[in-house]
């Protein structure tokens, strides 16, 4: 660093270090005795521990483990500042942000009831999340994990209200392989179409979503719709292909677990599909050449790469993915194919996917952290009077701070990285 | 089907095209810049909402206007500094607009208004009234002869009926939409502003190279983006309709990123695109299933017809859609 501007610095440092030694001096004359019960007390005492912590385990990974900044650090002060600024808006609402996340963390994690809701909806994430990150290594933005989602529900529905099964085991696997199907299906037109003719695939996965919800609503009213029921529904599936839950999973190993939780065995299934995303994109030579047309498609072109052939391959797995989505929430959770199934997982899967890294062991990490908040959001809704749409803020700041505002996070980091590494020599 | 019916219709395709111009005008803006712009929807949906809001409690709906106009115009300066100044992925930050934009209504009309995410209705004051020509038949003329006003519309002859439903009697922001097409076309093609910013969205580094500020003329066109999306928002609230309720916007700033790229990236073909989608949306309001020769189309039809007929666009089948050059891609001046 040259010196005019380090003597700047300094004394940018030095002068507003004395504001706000003067300003808290101020702060603390003025309130009453017992101001740290106040909630913006608190908070302000909490966002400052979360920063000494964020500070030393920056420290910590310079020191020891350089190579973590971007996939550990990076997201870390993304999710800091996401945070920071949902209480403000908590607070801005007239609500106790420390008392907020108490009944959140209390309700999505406080009791095996909390749990089974928290890994069903990290289940859904999971998925769409995984959905979102193969499409990321090839280059590509699928915005539609929604409706291809929705058209797995179809393939689920019409799987497991048409053929009679012996086993909800069987069913499964041809539940798993009709929402692949069916999913990857509703992406093969967006994946041609970039593959072949350049149309951009952001734009057509959204066309796609609009139109898979009228395709769904049009099957929903006009099919699949039981005689005599005004419901948007189709029947209900036969009990032999109801999924077991986790405390049917639970029980005979001597664990309790709560009956109504919604979490099932497709959790398993998304645990085995994070492992097997991991060894296709990282132990694969496909997974190889995904990842080098997402890096530079002239180069993979020249190394002999098709770009059709594994725009489409990418996509289609993608595709498949979130359409998996399906065998948790419609054959395990509703039972039934409903308007609206996926209620918007489809689109947190872009937020679960950014927050990840892109990493199925990151995807797994962010589901949980979103399975947290969405059951975490509806335990609020029902006790306090914040409305279960601060998790869509939430979930909205996630995604402009490690996914858009990703180099406002960076630049400054390696600034500072590089900075301690000029000191060290 | 008779004449009132088919200028009631059309009428109707009006008052639903407005929005979506708008919209469809600040995506023009936006993306002729070269900034890709799928938070069309978000800015319009707090607009909406702040514009409700400010109507509701002040009566006036022209504090309402700037209120929504405000709103999204913060929204735009959020899309520029993420996807200008921090170079950020255009599109995340366009979805991330739209989450926080139907996250945060909704949050705060509930803390508000404690209505279930909504405003209260709007009275007269605060909402912009349709402005009756001169000599139209309106709800004066109907009070005057003390029968309704569709009586008197059905017994008035063809051009009367034209001039009074069709043309008169809409609020000034359909006007202002309308007249909107003609000034962009003239801003864009006809001003060095215009020229400057379509080069810029082709190829900045010549716009660079020639002493023109990359950055800020795409600030300013993101910023154009925000205002008429915000008045688009406002119109939705406080003109079609009398208030805000949550998402309500329903995939319009979505249905204008179509028509933008079915009108291939210009003003007049934006307007024509915006009353085809217009004249959809009217024909499946009114009718729900349409009989054609026999066969039964479905209203699910009408409403997925704006996105298919958008990716067929997309396809190339139909001519062939080629965004502007530099859409979507950082500037970064120096390496």
């Amino acid at each position: 660093m040259d010196k005019p501007k380090f003597v700047l610095y300094f004394a940018i440092t030095i002068v507003s270090g004395l504001v706000a030694r003067i300003g808290v001096q101020q702060l603390i004359a003025s309130l009453p005795d017992n101001h740290w019960a106040e909630p913006w007390a608190q908070l302000f005492l909490i966002a400052f521990l979360g920063a000494v912590l964020l500070c030393i385990t920056s420290l910590v990974v310079f020191a020891f483990f350089p190579a973590l900044r971007d996939i550990v650090l990076v997201p870390l002060i993304s999710l800091y500042l996401a945070t920071a600024i949902s209480a403000l808006v908590i607070l801005a609402i007239g609500e106790d942000p420390v008392a907020a996340v108490k009944l959140m963390i209390d309700g999505a994690l406080g009791s095996t009831y909390g749990w089974g809701y928290t890994l069903y909806y990290a289940t859904n994430f999971m998925f769409t999340g995984l959905a979102v990150a193969v499409a990321a290594h090839a280059g590509l933005f699928n915005i539609g994990g929604e409706g291809q989602a929705m058209l797995g529900g179809l393939g689920v529905a019409v799987i497991c209200l048409f053929i009679p099964w012996p086993h909800w085991s069987l069913a499964l696997i041809f539940a798993i392989l009709a929402a692949g199907l069916f999913g990857a299906a509703w992406a093969a037109i967006p994946a041609y179409l970039q593959a072949k003719r350049g149309s951009h695939i952001v734009i057509t996965t959204i066309m796609f979503n609009f139109i898979a919800a009228a395709v769904l609503n049009y099957v929903l009213v006009n099919q699949l719709r039981p005689k005599g029921s005004q419901d948007p529904a189709s029947a209900r599936f036969a009990e032999t292909v109801h999924l077991p839950s986790l405390h049917e999973m639970l029980a005979p190993l001597g664990i309790e677990f709560s009956k109504s939780g919604p979490a099932n065995v497709s959790l398993l299934v998304a645990l085995a599909a994070c492992v097997l995303v991991w060894l296709l994109i990282w132990r694969t030579p496909l997974g190889y050449e995904i990842r080098s047309l997402g890096k530079s498609e002239p180069a993979a072109r020249y190394a002999g790469i098709s770009s059709v052939r594994i725009i489409m391959v990418a996509m289609l797995i993608s595709g498949a993915l979130a359409g998996c989505m399906a065998i948790n929430n419609v054959m395990g959770e509703a039972e039934r194919l409903v308007l609206n199934a996926t209620e918007g997982a489809g689109f947190i899967g872009i937020a679960v996917a950014l927050m990840g890294r892109n990493h199925p062991f990151g995807v797994f990490l962010a589901a949980i952290l979103f399975g947290f908040l969405y059951q975490g959001g509806a335990e609020l809704a029902l006790w306090t009077s914040i409305p279960r749409e601060l998790i869509v803020v939430i979930q909205a700041l996630v995604i402009l701070f490690t996914g858009a505002l990703d180099n406002m996070v960076r630049m400054p980091l390696e600034k500072i990285f590089l900075a301690l590494r000029k000191g060290q020599n | 089907m008779d004449f009132l019916t088919l200028i009631q219709i059309l009428d109707s395709t009006v008052r639903l095209a407005t929005p979506l111009l708008l919209a469809c005008l600040a995506g023009l803006f936006s993306e002729r810049a070269g900034i890709f712009d799928i938070g069309l929807e978000g800015k319009m949906l707090i607009a909406a909402f702040f514009s409700a809001a400010v109507a509701a409690v002040t009566g006036n709906v022209w504090l309402g206007l700037l209120a929504g106009i405000a709103s999204s115009l913060v929204l735009a300066a959020l899309h520029g500094v993420a996807s200008i100044t921090f170079r950020g992925n255009q599109l995340i930050s366009g979805v991330a607009i739209n989450f926080l934009a139907a996250g945060l209504t909704v949050l705060i009309a509930q803390d508000w208004f404690q209505q279930g995410g909504r405003t209260p209705s709007l009275i007269s004051g605060g909402r912009f009234e349709g402005w009756e020509w001169p000599f139209a038949i309106g709800p004066q003329d109907a009070a005057a002869a003390g029968t309704p006003v569709s009586q008197l519309m059905a017994a008035a002859n063809p051009f009367t009926q034209v001039y009074s439903e069709l043309l008169s009697g809409h609020s000034v922001l359909v006007y202002f939409a309308f007249l909107a097409v003609p000034a962009t076309w003239w801003i864009l093609f006809r001003t060095r502003f215009g020229l400057r910013l379509r080069a810029v969205g082709e190829n900045p580094a010549a716009v660079d190279t020639a002493g023109v500020s990359v950055v800020g003329l795409r600030y300013a066109a993101v910023m154009i983006c925000g205002l008429l999306c915000g008045i688009a928002g406002a119109y939705l609230a406080t003109a079609l309709q009398a208030g805000f309720v949550k998402d309500m916007t329903a995939g319009r700033g979505f249905i204008a990123l179509a028509a933008l790229i079915f009108a291939k990236w210009r003003p007049w073909h934006a307007m024509g695109a915006c009353l085809l989608f217009g004249l959809l949306q009217a024909i499946a309001l009114r009718f729900q299933n349409i009989e054609l020769g026999g066969v039964t189309i479905p209203v699910q039809a009408m409403d997925a017809l704006p996105y298919v007929l958008t990716v067929v666009i997309l396809a190339g089948f139909v001519g062939k859609a080629i965004p502007p050059r530099a859409g979507g891609e950082p500037y970064v001046k120096e390496r």
